[in-house]
């Protein structure tokens, strides 16, 4: 079924690399290249597929192309969730462990984005950061007379808007204005919208076990993760973005790297402290749910 | 390439054919059934004509014996073939109603509204079953809603306990009483459903289909678990 489709996919992206690097070389493979002179025997080979649609798609994979149905047909978006699960722990240890030179999309994801990673980190992150929000706000509140529990549940609803809009118009800005650069000064290829998005949504996850901490009632102890996430989660980003970058004024370059970094501050910072507000700013709202509430923030913060 | 050698070389062979004429009747070989409808026939597979309470309790047995299979889970293809939209109907309303009623200003600060449970369980459960059919799943649409909808039975028995429980109290005990019940129904669920889901997919994204349906089971175990009753 699935399982020889993903042979199939991973093959020809070696095949391509190799044939580009050495075009005189002999390949042995199930299919019939057509670029190489192989020793007569494998050039007639038929491919033994379940479907044609495989044999499209390998032949097109050889021209670097990848999606042949239109996107009103159910496979196209299959290809976007053919991953499996060693492939996606692969990407999100790669997305918390930046290392220099390593391009996520490059090196990570082989320019194969996929959807499934950065949706499911999506909904987790939602999740957690209600859960742990509403976690956090009970078990501050604890000591009070005041208090009574409350389940908070339209946290869930806000969180899910805040973070999908996120990770969707973020990658959607970035790249039109990276195409809009690269047309503009004719620099090398850079990424597809999807492989951004994808990077965007794997880049989230250090955020989820950073929210899960954030329920430790220690102050200096939630901007300390912040920092962390912040720089493992930037430098991912930076990482990527850099060497598309680099090519252009030094003012555009510094200016994007900038806006990237900001954004980022921007949601964990705002997150934390939407989220995860501290003792004093409940027991004002129960006893006093007027003017006062808003001036005992600014005095916490 | 091969094929088409073929044709090419078939081609000069079987064009003379064209030539034969067909002349008079050709005998057809093979039987025709033609299906003649007898009367008695017809009264054994239509159900329009019997009784309504014959027709509700054929369906209620139905959900019945879907309920039996999920407490005890086994691989069984017949509840996957006759997979039917009642019993995690029946589920999600009952749930949705008994989250209601929770602490008195409900609409900031309190649980989920009605709308919000329907919401995340039907949404959830159509989101899952896309979810495994990209990823290459073999279980149909319905089939799937069929089972996640009802493996949301153990916790929805979880929430009478809970709601029971609520009733002699809330402190701390009552506390750790809804937290041990609503793990185990949630586990059960997760494990309830993954036995009849995970079959249909290819061994190496198992995980991958399990992981949402986990998710899933744990929000609504979250939903029940945060309900407090009004001061």
């Amino acid at each position: 079924m699935a399982s020889p489709d993903d042979l199939k996919f991973q093959e020809f992206e070696e095949a391509t690399d190799l044939l580009l690097a050495d075009p005189g070389a002999s390949t042995l493979s199930m299919s019939g290249s057509s670029s190489t002179a192989p020793a007569g025997a494998t050039g007639d080979i038929k491919l033994d597929m379940s479907d044609d649609e495989g044999q499209e798609e390998s032949s097109e994979l050889l021209r670097g192309e990848k999606q042949t149905s239109g996107f009103w047909t159910f496979e196209y978006y299959q290809s976007f969730f053919n991953v499996d699960t060693m492939q996606v722990l692969d990407r999100v240890k790669g997305s918390v462990m930046p290392l220099p030179g390593r391009n996520f999309i490059k090196h990570t994801l082989q320019s194969s984005p996929d959807l499934y990673g950065p949706f499911w980190i999506c909904v987790t992150l939602v999740f957690s950061l209600a859960i742990s929000g509403n976690l956090s706000t009970f078990l501050n509140s604890l000591g009070s007379p005041h208090y009574h529990y409350r389940p908070q549940f339209h946290r869930v609803t806000i969180a899910a808007v805040v973070i999908f809009l996120y990770a969707w118009l973020v990658p959607l800005g970035i790249w039109g204005f990276l195409t809009w650069r690269q047309r503009e000064e004719r620099q090398q290829s850079g990424y597809s919208f999807l492989e951004t998005v994808c990077l965007y949504g794997y880049s989230l996850f250090i955020y989820i076990p950073t929210s899960v901490l954030w329920i430790l009632p220690f102050e200096w102890l939630q901007w300390l993760l912040i920092l962390v996430a912040m720089v493992i989660s930037g430098s991912v980003l930076v990482l990527t973005f850099w060497p598309v970058v680099r090519d252009d004024t030094k003012v555009t370059a510094y200016a994007t790297v900038a806006t990237i970094v900001v954004l980022h501050a921007l949601l964990s910072i705002g997150c934390k402290m939407y989220f995860f507000q501290t003792a004093t700013l409940t027991q004002v709202t129960t006893l006093a749910p007027n003017h006062t509430a808003a001036i005992l923030p600014s005095k916490t913060h | 390439e091969k094929m088409a050698e073929v044709d090419e070389l078939s081609k000069p062979m079987f064009a003379g054919l064209s030539d034969v004429s067909i002349s008079g009747d050709i005998p057809v070989e093979g039987e025709i059934n033609v299906p003649v409808g007898t009367p008695s026939h017809d009264d054994e597979y239509s159900t329009l004509d019997e009784p309504v309470k014959d027709t509700i309790l054929r369906d209620l047995k139905a959900v019945g014996k879907k309920f039996v299979h999920v407490m005890y889970p086994k691989k069984s293809s017949t509840l996957l073939r006759d997979w039917d939209l009642w019993g995690p109907l029946l589920l999600c309303v009952t749930l949705a109603l008994m989250l209601q009623g929770g602490s008195v200003d409900s609409k900031e600060d309190g649980g989920p509204q009605f709308a919000e449970v329907f919401v995340i369980i039907w949404f959830g459960s159509v989101i899952i079953t896309l979810n495994s059919k990209l990823l290459g799943g073999t279980i149909s649409f319905f089939q799937s809603l069929c089972v996640l909808g009802y493996c949301i039975m153990p916790l929805t028995v979880a929430m009478i306990v809970c709601r029971l429980v609520l009733l002699g109290g809330s402190g701390t005990v009552s506390f750790i009483v809804r937290l041990i019940v609503v793990t185990a129904s949630f586990s059960w669920s997760t494990f309830a459903s993954t036995a009849f889901l995970a079959d249909s997919q290819p061994s190496n994204r198992k995980a991958l289909v399990v992981y949402p349906v986990f998710l899933f089971y744990f929000v609504i175990g979250w939903m029940i678990l945060t309900f407090s009753p009004s001061a």
